[in-house]
């Protein structure tokens, strides 16, 4: 009768356990909508003053007059992060190679954990390592070759400190991927007579192709998103770049700068939560192509 | 035999530059590290981690920043249970008692995955709407909030990574037996508790860092908060706001502040290694 009593028991256990789980799960699923809808519920009022159009072409950004043009930030985040992919691309191509293709394992053993620590360090500490050497080495070394005056925070700086901050994610995710890539297909161009080079760039890196892709927009979302770094090196005028030693304005750093004043000035928190909501569904979209991508290779590779 | 000689020299040239590309990436991590200490150090005192600020602090004067100390420590570890309350019970189910392709397993990898990526500051943004919904204004409460959010992703990949490792044996044997599936939970996680482990320092690593999403949420104080409604400091906009001041003390502090975090999180990662390490020699 006991022992009946407890199977009940464990039988309802399993079900309470089993139920809460899945609930739990399926809510999970729904974060990203409710993110998405919360964001759009916020930014619904100056969606209904100006079209969308008008807003992200718009080039004068005066809250107080009802004003709010994009177009701005959205250069200044495009600058930062074509110089930020332009500088860190290639050198995270060329070292996930070595590091996947040629390093001894002890080299591998050395230089992996090192690449986590660089994962590690916080934004902030990064825009610290910004004001620190980037922002002058720019204004005093780089900038004079140039252009007549630049304080040093500028878009290049954010592009070079965000540069640095994506490598870890760039590059995990290249090692990741010609990992993945099936040894025998080295091994038939090797024994051709190819050399390790000719290997890699005729047959590693063409058929890799979709994954270092995938990858490169991992990334660029990653440094679309960025905020506190950039903001802290920028300069934060809100003008169109013209160079790039000129101070730039990305999204995320107007959204984080003016959250304190957003709310005694109408639409401005519905300026500010339509950035973000911007930032939300690019980077989603993003996101979700590459992910699909990478499943994709992932499922192919491993027959 | 020319064709033989230039891809040599080709071969040369870009293994060349795959190694000049390491390095530029290891002695990148070395200057930060070094800009930060020589920084640092010199500003550093017992005060900034045993007192917090009094009177006269962001003119210059006396003070410490253990106001942000023990506040990131309490947000950091109020979203690591929430976190963990979350991510343990998804990976779990996803893992137990979804058949091995579900579609439902893979969606939620791949939202996880899409989630992992959305930027901070969106959460942020995201936390202030629901708080203005709600009527609150920052505090510890909305601070460890959005932290969550942020962290979630975090786990809920890095554990799924090892979960998904236990040998499927593992788990048919247990159930042979009699068990039902919420009773092999325990074994399942004890198997797989240095994963959880490396989990946990990953996302307190990220959780503590991040100055974007309680920028909106935790508000800033000088006081340690001791209730959850109260706003709370965090080191990462103790560096932040203070680094905006024009008075070298108070930009001094900034630096230290920097310092602490980049400890804190280096400690995080060398524990992280070194405990992996210990448990991968006898793991089955």
């Amino acid at each position: 009768m006991n022992q009946h009593r407890y199977n009940t028991y464990r039988r309802v256990r399993e079900f309470a356990v089993r139920h809460t789980m899945l609930s739990l799960t399926i809510v999970s699923l729904l974060f990203a909508v409710v993110i998405g809808i919360s964001l759009y519920y916020k930014s619904a009022p100056i969606l209904e003053q100006k079209s969308i159009w008008e807003l992200l072409s718009g080039s004068t950004w005066k809250p107080l007059k009802g004003e709010f043009g994009f177009f701005p930030f959205i250069m200044g985040t495009l600058w930062v992060t074509a110089i930020a992919v332009l500088l860190s691309l290639p050198l995270c191509l060329l070292s996930a190679i070595y590091l996947s293709e040629y390093a001894h394992p002890r080299i591998k053993k050395l230089v992996y954990p090192m690449i986590d620590v660089l994962a590690g360090i916080p934004p902030v500490v990064y825009g610290v390592w910004g004001i620190l050497a980037v922002v002058p080495f720019i204004s005093e070394k780089l900038a004079p070759h140039f252009v007549e005056f630049s304080t040093g925070y500028s878009i290049l700086a954010g592009g070079i400190v965000l540069g640095i901050m994506i490598i870890p994610l760039m590059i995990s995710v290249f090692i990741e991927i010609f990992s993945a890539l099936p040894g025998g297909l080295r091994e038939a161009s090797l024994s051709l007579g190819a050399t390790n080079w000719q290997t890699i760039k005729k047959v590693v890196l063409r058929k890799s192709f979709p994954g270092l892709a995938a990858a490169v927009v991992l990334a660029i979302s990653r440094a679309f998103g960025e905020t506190i770094a950039v903001l802290m090196v920028c300069g934060n005028v809100s003008e169109v770049p013209k160079s790039i030693f000129d101070p730039g304005y990305p999204l995320p750093a107007l959204i984080a700068n003016n959250y304190g004043e957003m709310m005694s000035i109408p639409l401005y928190d519905s300026a500010l939560m339509l950035s973000a909501l911007l930032l939300f569904v690019i980077i989603l979209a993003f996101n979700a192509i590459s992910r699909l991508v990478l499943i994709r290779i992932e499922r192919n590779f491993a027959l | 035999m020319r064709h033989l000689r230039i891809k040599r020299i080709e071969e040369k040239i870009f293994k060349g530059l795959m190694i000049i590309a390491t390095l530029t990436i290891v002695v990148s991590l070395f200057l930060i590290l070094v800009a930060i200490i020589r920084r640092g150090l010199p500003v550093m005192n017992w005060d900034m981690v045993s007192k917090i600020p009094s009177g006269g602090f962001y003119l210059g004067k006396e003070g410490g920043l253990l106001n942000a100390i023990v506040g990131s420590l309490y947000i950091v570890l109020g979203s690591l249970v929430l976190g963990l309350a979350f991510s343990l019970p998804i990976v779990l189910y996803i893992n137990l008692y979804l058949p091995e392709n579900s579609k439902l397993a893979q969606i939620t990898r791949l939202s996880f995955d899409v989630l992992f990526g959305i930027p901070s500051i969106v959460y942020g943004a995201f936390g202030f709407t629901i708080m203005v919904y709600l009527g609150l204004r920052s505090s510890l409460l909305a601070g460890i909030l959005a932290v969550t959010m942020l962290i979630i992703p975090i786990l809920i990949r890095s554990i799924d990574e090892v979960v998904r490792r236990v040998p499927k044996e593992m788990k048919d044997a247990a159930l042979s037996l009699g068990a039902t599936r919420s009773e092999i939970i325990w074994v399942i996680l004890r198997q797989v508790s240095p994963g959880i482990m490396t989990a946990i320092l990953l996302s307190v690593g990220r959780g503590i860092g991040d100055a974007a999403s309680v920028l909106f949420t935790a508000g800033y104080t000088d006081s340690i908060p001791t209730s959850l409604g109260q706003p709370v400091a965090t080191l990462p906009l103790a560096i932040f706001f203070q680094l905006s001041s024009p008075i070298t003390e108070v930009q001094d502090r900034a630096y230290a502040a920097a310092l602490i975090l980049t400890l804190i999180v280096l400690a995080l990662s060398i524990a992280g290694r070194l405990y992996t390490r210990k448990f991968s020699k006898n793991k089955i």
